[in-house]
């Protein structure tokens, strides 16, 4: 029976590159998957692109490339990525660029475009955002990017014309992996139990070590052998639409029902209907069995028609975020903290600076779970200020506030830290399917 | 005794919302929990936090349960005041929960 391997060679744009290159060198794989583009990435990546057009790709696609290319040729792994972000057009000439300087030759790289749908932007104003149940009118003019979540299709149609290497901007995470399996078995788009199965694989490829111990390990319930060191994940698909999650056997890590049953259901909302724009995967009915150690089969998932809708992202300006810490130590530390908050709070109504909202933790006590949890019995404490401002000035102002508690606070505190950054924030709404128009542009050597 | 004695989480994030699965160790918990475990006792646990309503969807095949929490994320990644602005500590929260042998 035919089965295709592929491996998953980041979890984000960040990611390290030493377990993808092992995977490469050692996994035996068909193809390599590269998933780099979170929800914000984009639109930051809109900016830089806006400020040198031949930028706004991933900023480590040259790093990753100059060690992939090599590998991609010598072991006729091809590789698929959104590390295009913004720019995959840009990025395909860029990895061109690398391989005629590294001397390889026979290499097609394709680029997949038409997520970008900025330009039209004006149409969809009466949209209304998902998170908010607002109309996107309200976010303009602060408008910066658009950007629409695109299937498998331009990726497949690339691999049909012989491409080696396929960069796409905001194509769905798990459509990565959809797309070389469509390729290779010659599915129908309308084979919704195939395309259901090869989306959670891709589901379970497309954050890296989160399937292979990685996010996982917890000493004394969830040990992870060599953890530092955890292998990327193997996929091997089969004819009949089961799937295996593996990982090379000297790297570290744990691949376990539990490793896989986590990050099946991560980010996960209704395990019924996961709505991608190739199909909407049914995966209540999974189960997770050990083949052998650290080898895991995954049966039961399946699939129906999707929407004739593309999510997209709306990327737009909101604003700046300041950040500002600093620490109390010793008995009555707590008090100390409060007090500090206080007058922090007291000299930004006393001093007029607006916010939008404004935000105090202490850190050691209630920073991630609020008052809740809180306890008297702490050996240290940090105040943490946070607020959303319309102007740079008012962000930075309020951090000074904090960090004047030096001179003006209470005893002993240190380590002021304060931070200000723009804000882009994200709003969905659905685009109608036949406003986007996919495309594919080949770079030959 | 801790929900973290029978089951382990993973915390998820897409815009202002938080998914929390809870996976059992053992099938054989699964019921128990399913009784215990409920998206209103969810709901409660994260107060301070969740702001919207709680969804549970039910994989008994896996011994899984997956909670979606709506406004459960200070307004979204991209927006939020919190430290840990994708929600990511918050599996950690729901397996603190305390729930009784009996049953």
């Amino acid at each position: 029976m035919k089965a295709i391997r592929i491996g998953g060679g980041a979890g984000y744009a960040g990611d390290r590159i030493e377990p993808a290159l092992d995977l490469m060198e050692k996994g035996n794989l068909d193809y390599i998957i590269f998933e780099c583009l979170a929800e914000r990435t984009i639109a930051l990546a809109q900016k830089e692109k806006q400020k040198n057009p031949s930028k706004g790709y991933n900023p480590l696609l040259e790093y990753r490339m100059e060690k992939v290319l090599p590998l991609c040729v010598s072991k006729g792994c091809k590789v698929i990525t959104n590390m295009g972000a913004a720019n995959p057009v840009g990025a395909a000439r860029a990895v061109k660029e690398m391989a005629l300087k590294m001397g390889l030759q026979n290499l097609k790289i394709a680029a997949v475009t038409g997520d970008d749908v900025f330009l039209n932007i004006e149409q969809y104003l009466d949209s209304t955002i998902m998170e908010t149940g607002k109309p996107l009118r309200e976010r303009y003019p602060d408008i910066i990017s658009a950007n629409a979540y695109i299937g498998a299709e331009g990726i497949a149609r690339a691999l049909k014309e012989g491409a080696h290497i396929i960069i796409t901007g905001r194509a769905s995470d798990p459509s990565l992996t959809v797309a070389p399996l469509i390729h290779e078995f010659g599915w129908e788009w309308t084979d919704y139990e195939r395309l259901g199965q090869a989306t959670a694989a891709g589901h379970l490829l497309e954050c890296g070590a989160q399937v292979t111990g990685g996010y996982f390990a917890e000493p004394g319930y969830k040990d992870v052998p060599e953890l530092w060191n955890a292998g990327f994940p193997i996929s091997e698909f089969s004819e009949n639409g089961d799937f295996t999650v593996s990982k090379l056997d000297e790297a570290g890590g744990l691949i376990s029902k539990a490793t896989v049953k986590e990050q099946l259901l991560y980010e996960i909302h209704d395990p019924e209907n996961y709505l991608t724009p190739d199909v909407v995967a049914d995966f209540s009915q999974a189960t997770v069995e050990e083949i052998s150690a650290n080898n895991i089969i995954i049966k039961g998932i399946s699939g129906k028609q999707k929407s004739s809708y593309y999510k997209t992202s709306v990327g737009y300006q909101d604003g700046y975020i300041v950040e500002a810490e600093i620490s109390y130590g010793g008995s009555g530390c707590m008090n100390r903290a409060r007090l500090a908050e206080e007058i922090v709070r007291k000299r930004i109504a006393y001093t007029d600076l607006s916010y939008e909202e404004l935000q105090t933790d202490f850190i050691g006590t209630s920073s991630l779970y609020g008052e809740q949890t809180s306890t008297n019995l702490i050996p240290e404490v940090r105040l943490r200020v946070a607020a959303r401002c319309e102007e740079r000035k008012e962000a930075m102002a309020i951090g000074q506030e904090v960090e004047a508690l030096y001179t003006n606070g209470p005893a002993g505190g240190g380590g002021v830290r304060v931070h200000v950054e723009e804000v882009i924030s994200i709003a969905s709404i659905l685009i109608p399917e036949a406003n986007v128009r996919v495309d594919v542009v080949f770079e030959e050597l | 005794m801790k929900l973290k004695e029978l089951a382990h989480s993973r915390t998820g994030d897409k815009g202002n919302i938080s998914n929390v699965s809870l996976i059992v160790y053992h099938l054989e918990d699964y019921e128990r929990l399913r009784q215990a475990v409920t998206a209103e006792r969810v709901k409660n646990h994260f107060k301070d936090i969740v702001k919207g309503e709680v969804i549970r969807y039910e994989l008994p095949k896996m011994g899984a349960m997956n909670f979606v929490m709506q406004e459960a994320l200070g307004g979204g990644v991209t927006r939020s005041l919190s430290l840990d602005r994708h929600g990511k500590s918050l599996s950690s929260y729901l397996l603190e929960m305390e729930i009784s042998l009996e049953s």
